[in-house]
């Protein structure tokens, strides 16, 4: 019995925690309104539609943290596939094309709406799908580079949809993402009739009462969902062979590893996150539009997973949060604690080169993270052979190459 | 899929993909020539100018990448920096304007030069001591990153310091006519472009290639243990590079400030440009920079200013990328740079 008991301890410390941390966030609508009633901290008690975009914001950098913490290449241009993301729920789910009249499994809509109507569900799948082919069209031309280039070559595409996007509204006369107007209402997620009499769930969020606590336990599920994944992938064959490339790309090589294949499917799995993510805050907020996709959002994701640590899941969901809170309501909120007590200074003004202290300090002074990873710090405290992989001195094999400064 | 990309970029495919594009746009400049010869050369005044402007700052990316390999995103920030600085000092400390006499303009130039640029000399080496240093064994990664943190952090200081409006300096350098050549006209402060770059570029070339320190420069560059076992002081090196880097930013802020007006945030985007314009000439490689520099200009300003068959100033930021994506893709080493990554 005592034997027994043994074994599972290691287990429920390993599982305690996390189960205690999803209680409490599934219940989070339940106790919100009185939390924001108590005391001292009740001000600071982000409401339920805040809670929605960090969730979001955390999934994102869940996704990035497969392509920066597990497999080590910074990607600048997250943001791109954020934008893929909201534009396919903009395309398949609003009266954009009003040239055609197509539903299938919408609800909230009537039938004779004009323009293609999907199931949002179906859409977060389609949405991952073309994002992630998106991500494998930028990975295959730039993984090759090393780090540096591939950092400053995924900015380039971080630069280069947004434009596309904002001056896509006449593309050789066809209208595709409306300009700078963005494409709005986007149709909201529901379960329809059937679903509804049949196992009472709700037919539409939009036009439910509890809309807010509906978007906020969907998010909490998708979140979940990326979170289960990422864990599971780390510890499988997939995620192993990023860790060793992060970790030396000749050893990896020399074991068999498929660099490329490999490093795209990082690229192409972080997209995927990234572009569910993007395709339900579209449908949160009922638009897409181009103003929300810019270069500093990509930071501000990658601050998230620095913050929390470089390859930490948990790590990635504790800077999401907490970034994620300051960027939505926090600053704002201790801006005008700070103005009550006298002080001039507008914290989301400077929200930005907040963040960039952050990373600095971060960077400087506990360079794995808040939730540091057990690799990743051995790999900080004895360096890793992170030497570029495509060394222009010479033009062979991915694997032939010098020791660079070392 | 790696042999295939590179039975891709080995094959001639490449080659003739190069040469086609190469020869697209040398079919709309001839065109464009052709539909408005006087328009055309007009145009390629501006792209003349910004060339240099981008050139100086693009300098600073290689100099930097070429002895740490480390991309300074914070750079172009400094370059923005040091324009709003300038612009004060112009404007509140020397009040020059347009009634201020030949010699107080010059005078007022030479001063503001010197100033800013051993101003932002301390600055960019500051920069280098408080965030760059202590990671320099640190993976690569890592540096590149703080180097993102710090673009933001000295983006806000600009912020803080002068607001989200434009600022700009009054026209001390007249905008009028200075000469003209079978009617294309060449304004007063687009020659004052020339005439301050081009010594800079004089000084920076006697510096690298003459001095003690300029071969040092280059030593460290090419490997900092055989350098540092030769009795280099290689931290000083590193720390001379930045000096030079940012006084290269600031000399650009001056002489864009005489043609535009600028606020906290027009470096991050002069910055992406410029380093475009580094990776194309082939970074590390000092002419290169330049080169690639002039080429980004007049493309920018064929783009923006023709009218023959021009996607115009909307796509300029995706045609630059563009640019940089297909460099890196098929000619990493860039147009001027050797097989190597040393060498400054």
């Amino acid at each position: 019995m005592n034997e027994r008991l043994a074994q599972l301890q290691p287990h429920l410390r390993s599982w305690g925690l996390p189960a205690v941390v999803v209680a409490l966030g599934v219940l989070y609508p339940w106790y919100v309104e009185s939390l924001a009633e108590a005391p001292l901290i009740g001000e600071f008690v982000p409401a339920l539609g805040s809670m929605v975009i960090m969730i979001v914001f955390t999934m994102m950098a869940v996704g990035l943290n497969i392509v920066m913490g597990y497999a080590g290449l910074l990607d600048l241009g997250y943001v791109a596939f954020y934008a893929v993301g909201a534009y396919t729920a903009a395309w398949f789910a609003s009266q954009h094309f009003e040239q055609v009249t197509f539903h299938f499994g919408s609800t909230g809509v009537s039938e004779e709406t004009v323009g293609i109507h999907l199931s949002i569900w179906l859409i977060l799948i389609i949405a991952g799908a073309l994002t992630a082919v998106a991500g494998i069209l930028i990975g295959l031309p730039t993984l090759r580079l090393r780090g540096d280039y591939l950092a400053i070559v995924t900015l380039g595409f971080g630069e280069i949809i947004p434009q596309f996007v904002r001056n896509g509204d006449n593309l050789f006369g066809f209208d595709l993402t409306h300009g700078t107007f963005g494409i709005s209402p986007i149709d909201s997620p529901g379960f329809g009739e059937t679903l509804n009499s049949a196992l009472s769930l709700p037919v539409n969020y939009q036009q439910s009462f509890d809309r807010a606590r509906l978007f906020y336990l969907t998010a909490v599920v998708l979140l979940l969902i990326t979170v289960f994944c990422s864990v599971r992938l780390r510890d499988s064959r997939l995620g192993r062979a990023w860790i060793a490339i992060r970790e030396d790309e000749t050893a990896a090589a020399a074991m068999g590893i498929p660099l490329m294949r490999t490093k795209t499917w990082a690229y192409a799995i972080g997209a995927f996150f990234g572009g569910v993510a993007g395709a339900f805050y579209a449908s949160f907020k009922s638009g897409a539009f181009p103003a929300d996709f810019y270069f500093n959002i990509s930071v501000f994701l990658t601050c998230m997973v620095i913050l929390g640590g470089l390859g930490s899941v948990w790590g990635a969901l504790l800077g999401g949060m907490v970034l994620g809170y300051l960027n939505v309501e926090g600053l704002a909120k201790i801006g005008s604690e700070l103005n009550a007590a006298g002080i001039e200074f507008e914290p989301t003004k400077y929200q930005f080169g907040i963040y960039g202290l952050i990373i600095v300090l971060v960077m400087l002074f506990r360079p794995t993270g808040l939730i540091s990873e057990r690799r990743h710090r051995e790999e900080m405290e004895h360096g890793v052979a992170d030497a570029p992989t495509y060394d222009v001195t010479v033009e062979a094999s991915d694997t032939d190459r010098e020791r660079a400064n070392d | 899929m790696t042999s295939a990309l590179d039975r891709i970029r080995r094959s001639g495919f490449v080659a003739i993909l190069g040469y086609a594009v190469v020869a697209v746009v040398l079919v709309w400049m001839i065109g464009n020539i052709i539909e408005g010869p006087q328009q055309f050369f007009q145009v390629a005044t501006i792209g003349l100018t910004n060339g240099l402007i981008f050139g100086l700052v693009a300098l600073g990316y290689t100099l930097v990448y070429g002895i740490l390999q480390l991309i300074n995103f914070a750079h172009g920030d400094v370059f923005a920096l040091a324009g709003l600085v300038s612009s004060s000092l112009i404007v509140s400390a020397l009040g020059l304007d347009g009634d201020t006499a030949v010699i107080g303009i010059v005078g007022g130039m030479l001063l503001t030069l010197v100033l800013m640029m051993s101003f932002f000399a301390v600055i960019n080496a500051t920069i280098e001591f408080v965030a760059y240093r202590r990671l320099r064994s640190a993976p690569r990664l890592a540096a590149l990153i703080t180097a993102v943190g710090m673009s933001f952090i000295v983006q806000n200081i600009s912020l803080a310091l002068y607001n989200v409006n434009f600022h700009s300096v009054p026209n001390f350098i007249p905008r009028s006519e200075a000469f003209s050549l079978a009617g294309v006209s060449f304004s007063w402060n687009k020659l004052a472009v020339i005439v301050i770059t081009l010594p800079v570029l004089a000084l920076l070339t006697w510096f690298v290639t003459s001095t003690r320190q300029g071969k040092a420069m280059r030593a460290v560059a090419q490997d900092p243990e055989a350098a540092a076992m030769m009795g280099i002081n290689v931290n000083r090196t590193i720390s001379v590079t930045f000096a030079i880097a940012g006084s290269l930013a600031a000399a650009a802020a001056i002489v864009y400030l005489l043609q535009f007006n600028m606020r906290y945030d027009t470096g991050f985007e002069l910055g992406l440009i410029a380093f475009t314009a580094a990776v194309l000439g082939g970074i590390g490689n000092l002419t290169g920079a330049v080169l690639g520099a002039m080429i980004i200009g007049f493309i920018q300003a064929f783009n923006e200013g023709l009218g023959w068959y021009t996607p115009g100033s909307d796509w300029t930021r995706s045609i630059v990328f563009g640019i940089l994506i297909a460099i890196l893709v098929f000619r990493p080493e860039g147009l001027l740079g050797e097989r190597t990554p040393e060498g400054a």
